[in-house]
């Protein structure tokens, strides 16, 4: 493992009620860099999301999570958070009578604390917030609503890449951030996601279409089928995948694996 | 990595931070309930002859009357002849002349529950009335008040000083007919608070009225009365809290307003009597009637409760909307945790033309708590084009506790309009991993979803007594996270 690796995945197992749903993943997310993870219904995708932000209710079969090269598979999910770890979630959740901005800046001051940070005050947030809403172009309205409460499909999905930009994580996972919005909505995600690039930090953005990809290039495409990564490989990958669909990916892998078990 | 699942229902109460004991030598009357009880306390508090009829006359009926048992509560009989009807701190007995001359182990104790009587550090902004067991150990700005013509004093000062008023207005609006333990409250009432504002006059301060057990085996029976006239407007808070005891004890309290034209009340409480242990052993039965009068046209009366303490509760507010567009309005929060039950609600009736009326209540269950909402809307014939809105909101925490919702709705007229809107959520093992992703505790994530979920009623509050009811609500749901 190199020195600026990110999110390093070795041979990770993981199942819920006993049922065995990924089955030895390896991944390795170097600083600086975009991953893609493709792949059919049902192949894995948002248990490796959960997993990794340590979502309860998943058994860890075996192999290991480390995140800036520590451990973080006995980490709480707010620990993980701490350490610069974000989830764009499917689903979000709605809170009612908590206010976006109330909720962000209870976030924030959290995390820092836990990183041994000053707390924003009341008037610094506040001017920073509106700043990070200005970029994403989403009115201010947005942030006295009651989170995501009342809000359309493609807001509370603003609402998670808004949150990202604002908490600036080091990495960020976005677990089919892309399904269900129109066009306009996706250049909106794709934006937050360009902005938050850096050399310091990796994205890995999980999505079941191609056209996300048209907007945020990825570094790294991996195709994740029955709870294993049975291919990598360049931005084109994914364009062939569209292109071409899943089958001929997941009959070369299962020639590969014939291969191998006859050697 | 542990389960949130478990967090949630793992939730245990802190430490009840009110749970001390003042050591200090009382005058008690010994237990039981008798004629001789209630000439005792007559006459200990030196009352007029009118005083110890009209109390006689209220212990006589209650001797017809059985323990209410509709309420969805669960507890064992209570044995009426045990109880110590009259418990006050020595010296104290014929309630100090001035601030100075109370004993100093009760100022201590107040300012240990952070209200300060002396002059130098009492709070600004807030009168305060400290009832200490059964009597009233004194009362601040008492001066400041009386240059607006403002009436703040206990309730044995004014039958004292103010006759006549007390002989117009005490049982007018909940007589002692109305319920078993108003029966009992006014025979035995011992002290309490007593506002009278003037016509056109505004209260320039909040009054607020401290309520404190201390005694063992005593119970506390105070009655307030506040009038407000015509065009006068006055906001008052009561707070109470007692020492942590293995026994029950009884808190049976009765409260009246009466409004006349264009007058407002607004009544706020931040109950947090000693609630009992984990297994439910001990605690306070507050068994409370208050009702306000909305006597003149355009009269206005808000009732605003945070209840979070108590073994069980009983209580409900309510308005009679008699003046003709006159307004009642009741907000509440009601927490149950551990073996807490509640049963709390209001009514609302409606007598005079274009009265309208607003119910938002907040129940919040834990532990293995049960809580009830119980609520009547009465529109009577004479009640043209009355209007109601109700929203009973009930919120989970685990799943082991109940919420209950009985809405009673009695409509004798056409032109009125009624609303009722009832929720249950539970707070979702989803929602708290959310925060948790986002770096929020589970604690915390907690207090900011049961603290969203009460907003609308902690924007009626007194701007630094929200900021207390938000405080002790998360105390309440403090426990063992991890």
């Amino acid at each position: 493992m190199s020195n600026s690796s990110l999110l390093s995945i070795t041979n990770l197992k993981a199942g819920v009620e006993g049922r065995t749903i990924l089955k030895g993943v390896n991944l390795e997310i170097q600083a600086g860099e975009v991953h893609a993870i493709m792949g059919p219904n049902g192949s894995g995708k948002s248990t490796l999301a959960s997993v990794i932000a340590g979502r309860e209710g998943y058994e860890i079969l075996g192999g290991g999570i480390r995140f800036k090269d520590q451990d973080i598979l006995d980490l709480e999910p707010d620990e993980r958070a701490h350490l610069g770890l974000f989830l764009a979630f499917q689903y979000p959740v709605e809170i009612p009578g908590v206010n976006t901005t109330y909720f962000l800046k209870s976030a924030i001051n959290e995390n820092r604390k836990a990183r041994g940070q000053e707390e924003l005050d009341a008037v610094a947030f506040l001017k920073f917030i509106k700043e990070k809403a200005r970029l994403l172009d989403l009115p201010e309205d947005f942030l006295k609503r009651s989170l995501n409460v009342g809000f359309s499909g493609g807001e509370k999905k603003r609402n998670e890449i808004f949150q990202m930009a604002a908490l600036e994580p080091t990495v960020a996972v976005l677990d089919e951030t892309d399904s269900g919005l129109d066009i306009d909505a996706l250049k909106v995600v794709a934006n937050g996601v360009n902005q938050l690039r850096s050399p310091e930090r990796a994205q890995l953005v999980i999505t079941h279409y191609q056209r996300l990809l048209d907007y945020i290039v990825p570094d790294v495409v991996h195709v994740l089928y029955n709870g294993q990564i049975i291919k990598s490989g360049p931005k084109e990958l994914a364009l062939e995948l569209e292109a071409k669909g899943y089958d001929w990916v997941i009959e070369e892998a299962g020639q590969a694996a014939a291969v191998t078990s006859q050697s | 990595m542990s389960s949130a699942t478990e967090t949630i229902e793992g939730f245990v109460k802190s430490d009840y931070k009110y749970g001390f004991i003042t050591d200090i030598e009382a005058e008690s009357a010994p237990p039981g309930l008798n004629e001789d009880t209630i000439r005792f306390i007559s006459a200990k508090k030196k009352e007029p002859a009118f005083m110890l009829e009209w109390r006689l006359k209220a212990y006589h009926h209650w001797l017809t009357m059985k323990v209410p048992t509709w309420p969805k509560v669960a507890y064992p009989p209570v044995d009426f002849q045990d109880i110590v009807y009259y418990s006050a701190p020595k010296k104290a007995g014929d309630g100090p002349k001035s601030l100075d001359e109370v004993d100093p182990k009760l100022l201590e104790t107040y300012e240990k529950l952070g209200i300060p009587l002396h002059e130098r550090a009492k709070l600004a902004g807030v009168a305060v009335d400290a009832v200490f067991d059964s009597v009233s150990v004194g009362t601040t700005y008492k001066e400041t008040l009386a240059e607006k013509g403002i009436i703040f004093c206990s309730m044995s000062e004014a039958i004292a000083e103010h006759p006549e008023l007390v002989k117009r207005y005490l049982g007018s609006v909940v007589p002692h007919t109305d319920n078993f333990y108003a029966a009992l409250n006014s025979a035995v009432f011992s002290d309490g608070s007593f506002v009278y504002i003037p016509k056109g006059v505004r209260c320039p301060m909040e009054l607020s009225t401290y309520f404190r057990i201390n005694a063992a085996k005593s119970g506390q029976f105070e009655r307030t009365l506040i009038i407000a006239e015509e065009d006068s407007y006055v906001s008052y808070l009561e707070g109470c809290t007692a020492p942590m005891r293995d026994e029950n004890q009884l808190h049976a309290a009765v409260v009246e307003l009466v409004v006349m034209d264009r007058g407002e009340i607004k009544y706020s409480t931040v109950q947090n009597w000693y609630p009992g242990d984990e297994d439910g052993k001990g605690g306070i039965y507050n068994f409370v009637t208050k009702r306000g009068l909305c006597k003149g046209q355009e009269s206005k009366i808000s009732w605003t409760q945070v209840e979070t303490g108590s073994a069980v509760t009983w209580k409900y507010p309510s308005c009679i909307l008699q003046g003709d567009r006159s307004v009642g309005e009741f907000y509440s929060v009601a927490l149950t945790n551990n073996r807490q039950q509640a049963d709390t609600g209001t009514k609302m009736v409606h007598m005079g033309k274009d009265t309208r009326s607003t119910i938002v209540s907040k129940g919040i269950s834990a532990g293995r708590g049960q809580n009830s909402y119980r609520g009547l809307v009465q529109v009577r014939k004479s009640a043209s084009r009355a209007r109601n809105f109700s929203q009973c909101d009930s919120l989970l925490i685990g799943d082991q506790c109940g919420a209950h919702t009985f809405p009673y709705i009695e409509v004798r007229n056409t032109s009125s309009s009624i609303e009722h809107e009832a929720t249950t959520s539970k707070i979702g093992e989803d929602q708290i991993f959310y925060c948790n992703q986002r770096g929020i505790s589970t604690q915390d994530a907690v207090n900011m979803i049961v603290n969203g979920f009460c907003k609308e009623v902690f924007r009626e509050l007194p701007m630094e007594f929200a900021m207390e009811a938000q405080k002790l609500l998360g105390v309440s749901l403090e426990g063992s996270v991890g």
